[in-house]
């Protein structure tokens, strides 16, 4: 369970766009019929896409709608998992796994480069208001430490440098590559490999 | 080393490419008709005998939780969840398997449901994993494309449709009644067992619950046998498994191997060796961080394995091995370890949701050499005051980590924090105050 920080400045209206709700309407035959409500989750992911990276209440209040639900039980899922951001949070949004796997590589070398360069604190908008970060809890890609997330994209086995590079670049308002950093090819060991070697060089 | 032919991922470094034509020439989906032909008590019993365990952290046998669904179908249709919410810090298997090795997970889906009886499989994706579920959809649409899943899926007559269900960021949701909640649109708190739910599952319906990469290597087992696939590791630990070996290693990797396999081999040979020698290894998680540490002396002889790690107070889990070297501060690797899991306690339960916070702020104290002497008896009480006493395993998941650090460092913790306590006299202190919230001046004027 995290704390969230809900934004004080809210929109009065939200509804979805044509783009949105035909994914809404493509989500719900996922379900049996009568569990519609099954399909929350991925709606308020949808909202969060449509409204640049966050959910103003609005969108709860219109999601509840669509599904027929409660107000607070969508409320109550929107504050519950950590992916839902409740206040503006920019157009990249970068995630600095901090977890044990990534701190012992070094993830709070590249989380001091993001306050350096980006805000003092988590959660606040850089200057020119086009990306925030934040410490986030392990996200899968320990073999890759330390590594961050912007938006949709993993970006692995990082230093300080490649890391300011990538921030500098977020922030002139550019999408940086994916992926490793230092070359390597998924999740083999780097010059090391022992096993499948027969496919390697197939 | 495992022969190469033995492997089951044979597409873990994606050389070959996770189409569907390359996995097909990969042997997958070669024979499914044949394989569900030969009927659901045989492929009950060919997992069974291949003694196959869970390979999401329990260790559970999988032929037996398939036997516990109901034989027939009664008024209630069945369900198939595959767990791919994998957020255990430590382990990034599931990860390769569902960007590299897709078809593989798809036609064990069809495999596991068939043999459960049921219609539907929900994949229960991490939030996170965005890139890894488009490539997951891409093969779910190729599958269905080439009638492989779908109506008269493979030609076996029966149907199967596989939707992706994403979570948003919730480690909790790793927990099968957490991720049955979460897929039925609530918050991911964990329901009570009994009833299981193999009985009672997702919307009420008897549902099997299974990891990705159980699932995954259920295809290879039934066409190479099930007497390949046990004779592989040890008796009761049966067959392969990835390994993620991270941390202060030189070569972090993912790497499938036999069970039973020599931690020090894992480390060595694979994952080139300890940053700094071998002699500069402090500890080692061998199983997701929800482990308790091994001490080098143990690292040095382990086999990895359920039995042979449980032996040694600790736990296989996710395999997600986590080296920590010497110039770590061990306290402070835990205190994080302990962050991790006030964050992600769901709430539901007070000894979990309060005792991590406490484990968590006492452990960074201890880090700091700001505890007192006392309060090392107290953390491993309140260890032992979360252990067991919660709905789901996370109590145990958090405790277990705090205890294998007490277990092996008590003496550098006390070496640090070699303090009188703040409070002397006045022993009317409820228990566990926090004390460093008490100002140090009016402490002092009480004792």
């Amino acid at each position: 369970m995290s704390l969230k920080k809900i934004s004080k400045d809210q929109p009065e209206k939200f509804e979805f766009n044509e783009q949105s709700l035909e994914a809404a309407k493509k989500i719900l035959l996922n379900y049996p019929k009568g569990k519609e409500k099954s399909a929350v989750m991925a709606l308020l992911y949808i909202a969060q896409r449509q409204n640049n990276n966050w959910i103003p209440l609005s969108a709860i209040k219109y999601i509840a709608k669509f599904l027929n639900m409660p107000y607070i039980k969508v409320y109550e899922v929107a504050t519950f998992y950590s992916m839902y951001n409740l206040s503006p949070v920019g157009n990249f949004h970068i995630q600095i796994c901090t977890t044990t796997p990534c701190m012992i590589r070094g993830a709070y070398k590249i989380v001091d480069v993001c306050k350096k360069k980006i805000s003092e604190k988590e959660n606040v908008l850089s200057k020119n208001g086009n990306c925030s970060w934040t410490e986030v809890e392990c996200l899968g890609a320990c073999i890759n430490a330390p590594m961050m997330q912007i938006n949709n994209d993993y970006y692995e086995d990082l230093d300080i440098q490649q890391s300011e590079k990538i921030i500098d670049e977020v922030l002139m308002g550019k999408k940086p590559k994916a992926g490793s950093y230092r070359g390597r090819i998924n999740s083999e060991p780097e010059n090391n490999r022992k096993t499948l070697l027969d496919y390697k060089n197939a | 080393m495992l022969k190469d032919e033995d492997r089951i991922f044979k597409n873990l470094y994606n050389d070959l490419g996770a189409d569907l034509n390359s996995s097909k020439k990969r042997g997958d989906w070669t024979n499914t008709k044949d394989l569900c032909e030969k009927g659901r008590d045989w492929i009950i019993d060919e997992i069974k005998k291949s003694e196959l365990r869970g390979r999401g952290g329990a260790g559970f046998p999988t032929g037996l939780k398939w036997s516990f669904a109901p034989k027939e179908v009664g008024s209630r249709p069945h369900y198939l969840v595959i767990n791919a919410d994998e957020s255990e810090p430590g382990t990034c298997k599931d990860r390769d398997i569902l960007r590299f090795e897709p078809h593989k997970l798809l036609e064990g889906c069809l495999i596991a449901a068939y043999a459960v009886n049921s219609n539907k499989c929900y994949i229960y994706l991490r939030g996170e994993y965005y890139n890894e579920g488009i490539e997951l959809q891409k093969a779910i649409d190729e599958a269905y494309k080439d009638n492989l899943i779908g109506k008269n899926a493979s030609g076996t007559g029966w149907d199967l449709d596989i939707y992706i269900h994403y979570g948003a960021g919730a480690y909790i949701c790793g927990e099968e009644t957490a991720l049955l909640e979460s897929i039925e649109g609530n918050k991911g708190q964990p329901r009570l067992k009994p009833p299981f739910p193999a009985l009672v599952g997702l919307y009420g319906c008897p549902t099997i619950v299974n990891n990705v990469e159980t699932i995954s290597v259920v295809p290879t087992i039934l066409r190479k046998g099930s007497k390949w696939f046990a004779l592989l590791g040890k008796p009761k630990n049966t067959g392969t498994k990835i390994f993620c070996i991270s941390g202060n290693v030189n070569k972090p990797c993912n790497v499938e191997e036999e069970m039973g396999v020599p931690l020090k081999d894992l480390i060595e040979t694979h994952a080139g060796g300890v940053v700094g020698g071998w002699e500069n290894l402090q500890a080692v998680i061998p199983g997701g961080s929800s482990m308790p540490l091994l001490n080098k002396e143990i690292s040095e002889k382990i086999t990895m394995d359920f039995d042979s790690l449980v032996e040694n107070k600790s736990g296989l889990g996710t395999a997600g091995i986590v080296v920590i070297n010497k110039d770590q501060d061990i306290i402070k690797c835990f205190a994080r370890i302990a962050r991790f899991y006030k964050h992600e306690s769901c709430g539901q339960c007070t000894p979990c949701r309060e005792g991590s916070g406490w484990m968590w702020r006492i452990l960074e104290r201890m880090a700091k050499g700001e505890a007192s002497r006392e309060e090392v008896e107290m953390l491993f009480d309140v260890t032992k005051q979360i252990e067991g006493h919660t709905i789901c395993a996370f109590g145990e998941g958090s405790a277990w980590p705090v205890q294998g650090l007490l277990r092996n460092f008590k003496k550098e913790i006390i070496k640090r924090n070699n303090f009188d306590p703040l409070i002397k006299s006045n022993k009317d202190i409820p228990y566990l105050v926090d004390q460093h919230l008490l100002e140090k001046d009016n402490a002092q004027n009480k004792s």
